[in-house]
């Protein structure tokens, strides 16, 4: 227990591999990741990749197949009793205890996990009140929005001050109110030091909240990087899109390919493309054109002094990157919903 | 922050899952009583009351009576708190997963389960005794020189229903609750001994037979032993007292044993 405080590492999976009674195929087939200590690690798939298996693993209530966790350097097999002691859980639909309070629910949890009792009325009073549940302390939880139930088992979840947190699917059905106040709740939790897993099957979620992200495919981790390198993956992902606008008796085919040589032109350009043209929505008339280079960034000044140089407006110019959902199609060839 | 011993952290968990128990019993004792009392005071009314005041059953009936149907109560009672609870759970409410996840080996979840069922069925096997006493009047008639005796049969009878409680808990699905009711209560019911001494069964030879194996014979059987008044000074037969308590002992020890792998088979994949 002593050595774990210097090990970085809050999560480890060795060549995990699940196969359930009677399946054909293995629900996890071989996966092995690494999440540091107080990082927001991401299992990115669609349903059915094996992300919740893999939790289910972690949260000792799967029993491997073969391969082996550790959580906070205590191996789940071997010792499933300490690591529970360390971790909180908060699954995909509530399990909310609908004969207790909506205060109960967080002190017997604590209660559960020998939180001495003012310590747990004090920390529940204190996250109810960070959840935005306070005014409804008293109440039962069976005509609780999703919203709200999810709020409940976060704070539940926090009740005995867990070193690694796991959320499957945090905000799946949830309305972009609530998704939004979860995230900047995650985000916070994770800014004092908590260490968190989370699966998810949305892109955006993954994007915005994940240090690292494996994206997980029938039972397989396909990559596993930081979103910038995931999209890094995509040839040409990274592009430079700049939109020009044009007076009208410009639109001519001679400005427009003079823009394209000259663009095409500047150094460590791979290829230029215009993507679109026409009339703006408002105002004159606009074309666009995209720059792919390895680093596009570079070229936003020298892209646009050429614009200028043809006589031409530049009207916008932004970096193109690749969504994450553009990596998983090209991973896979599939759509991730 | 290892200064508590697992087993000291195991210990104040399963404590915790008492108390809770105990104060969602409690906000609920009037139904809990009403569930487990109504079928017993009919049965008091009818058989002990009616039927006798119409010449219809021997005066001595109710006194056999009586044992049975606190057997009967006890175990039903202790059953009902943990089968019905325990497959909706498992089905699909999964409330039960934060009790999982505490510091604890998980067959003590489903023991503290059964614990409490059975104290369920301790109380509601005990509240007859009051009832009957109300309802029958001067035909009221319990020796009073096994109450030790009784006790224990009444413990060990819900512990009985608790723990068999867990096994139908754990492998019985949702879908299956109607079914259940037709297929397991109702023979267990019938064939327990509730209604009927053991002893009187000799000339249905194979009947008698069968209900041996229906622990619910045993608890009324021991109940009648510890209950029924001697009649001109000699106790009534009933099964032997020790076998009784030999045989309620090991369907609980059979039934924690079996209900606990069943229950971690439905938690643990």
């Amino acid at each position: 227990m002593a050595a774990s405080a210097d090990n970085p590492t809050a999560i480890e999976v060795r060549e995990l591999v699940k196969r359930y009674q009677k399946a054909k195929t293995n629900a996890v087939d071989g996966v092995s990741f690494q999440v540091r200590r107080g990082e927001i690690f991401g299992l990115l798939g669609p349903n059915g990749a094996g992300k919740t298996t893999t939790i289910g693993v972690l949260i000792t209530s799967v029993v491997p197949t073969s391969g082996s966790c550790s959580v906070m350097g205590i191996d789940v097999a071997r010792d499933p009793i300490a690591v529970k002691q360390r971790i909180a859980v908060v699954p995909q639909q509530s399990n909310l205890d609908r004969s207790l309070r909506v205060r109960e629910i967080l002190t017997f949890h604590a209660a559960y996990h020998s939180v001495p009792r003012r310590e747990r009325e004090e920390r529940a009073d204190k996250l109810l009140a960070e959840l935005g549940l306070a005014d409804r302390k008293n109440d039962k939880v069976s005509r609780f929005s999703g919203g709200m139930s999810q709020r409940l088992m976060i704070a539940r979840a926090l009740m005995h001050s867990p070193d690694v947190l796991f959320l499957d699917e945090p905000t799946n059905n949830l309305d972009p109110q609530s998704r939004l106040f979860l995230w900047d709740r995650i985000r916070e939790l994770n800014q004092q030091g908590l260490t968190i897993l989370l699966t998810t099957h949305d892109m955006d979620e993954a994007d915005k909240l994940c240090e690292r992200i494996a994206i997980m495919d029938y039972g397989k981790i396909l990559v596993n990087n930081t979103s910038a390198e995931l999209k890094k993956m995509i040839p040409g992902g990274n592009a430079l899109e700049v939109r020009v606008r044009i007076s009208d008796s410009a639109v001519d085919s001679a400005l427009r390919a003079r823009l394209q040589q000259s663009l095409a032109g500047l150094p460590g350009v791979a290829k230029a493309e215009e993507v679109e043209a026409g009339p703006a929505p408002e105002g004159p008339p606009a074309v666009t054109y995209r720059l792919y280079a390895e680093e596009a960034r570079t070229l936003v000044g020298s892209a646009a002094q050429a614009v200028l140089a043809t006589g031409a407006d530049v009207h916008d110019l932004h970096l193109k990157e690749a969504s994450l959902e553009e990596v998983f199609i090209y991973l896979t060839g599939r759509h991730l919903r | 922050m290892q200064a508590r011993s697992r087993f000291s952290l195991g210990t104040t968990a399963f404590l915790a899952m008492l108390r809770r128990d105990l104060v969602v019993t409690g906000r609920e004792f009037i139904a809990f009583l009403l569930q487990a009392l109504m079928q017993p005071l009919f049965f008091l009314f009818i058989f002990g009351k009616v039927l006798p005041g119409m010449g219809l059953a021997a005066e001595g009936f109710v006194a056999f009576m009586l044992p049975g149907i606190v057997a009967l109560t006890t175990m039903v009672a202790s059953m009902q708190g943990v089968t019905l609870p325990l497959v909706l759970d498992l089905g699909f409410a999964r409330e039960i997963d934060d009790r999982l996840l505490a510091p604890l080996p998980i067959g003590f979840v489903a023991i503290e389960k059964v614990l409490f069922a059975a104290v369920r069925g301790v109380i509601a096997g005990a509240v007859i005794f009051p009832l009957a006493w109300w309802i029958l009047g001067a035909r009221y008639a319990v020796r009073s020189d096994h109450i030790a005796l009784l006790a224990g049969v009444i413990v060990l009878t819900a512990c009985m229903g608790a723990s068999f409680g867990l096994v139908m808990g754990t492998v019985i699905k949702p879908e299956q609750i109607s079914m259940m009711f037709t297929l397991i209560f109702t023979p267990l019911l019938f064939t327990g001994c509730t209604y009927y001494p053991w002893g009187q069964l000799n000339n249905i030879r194979w009947f008698q037979i069968f209900t041996l194996f229906n622990p619910l014979t045993y608890a009324a059987e021991g109940l009648r032993y510890a209950m029924v008044p001697p009649i001109n000074g000699r106790s009534i037969a009933t099964l032997p007292i020790v076998w009784v308590l030999v045989a309620l002992a090991a369907s609980v020890v059979g039934a924690v044993i079996l209900g606990s792998r069943t229950f971690r088979g439905r938690v643990v994949s």
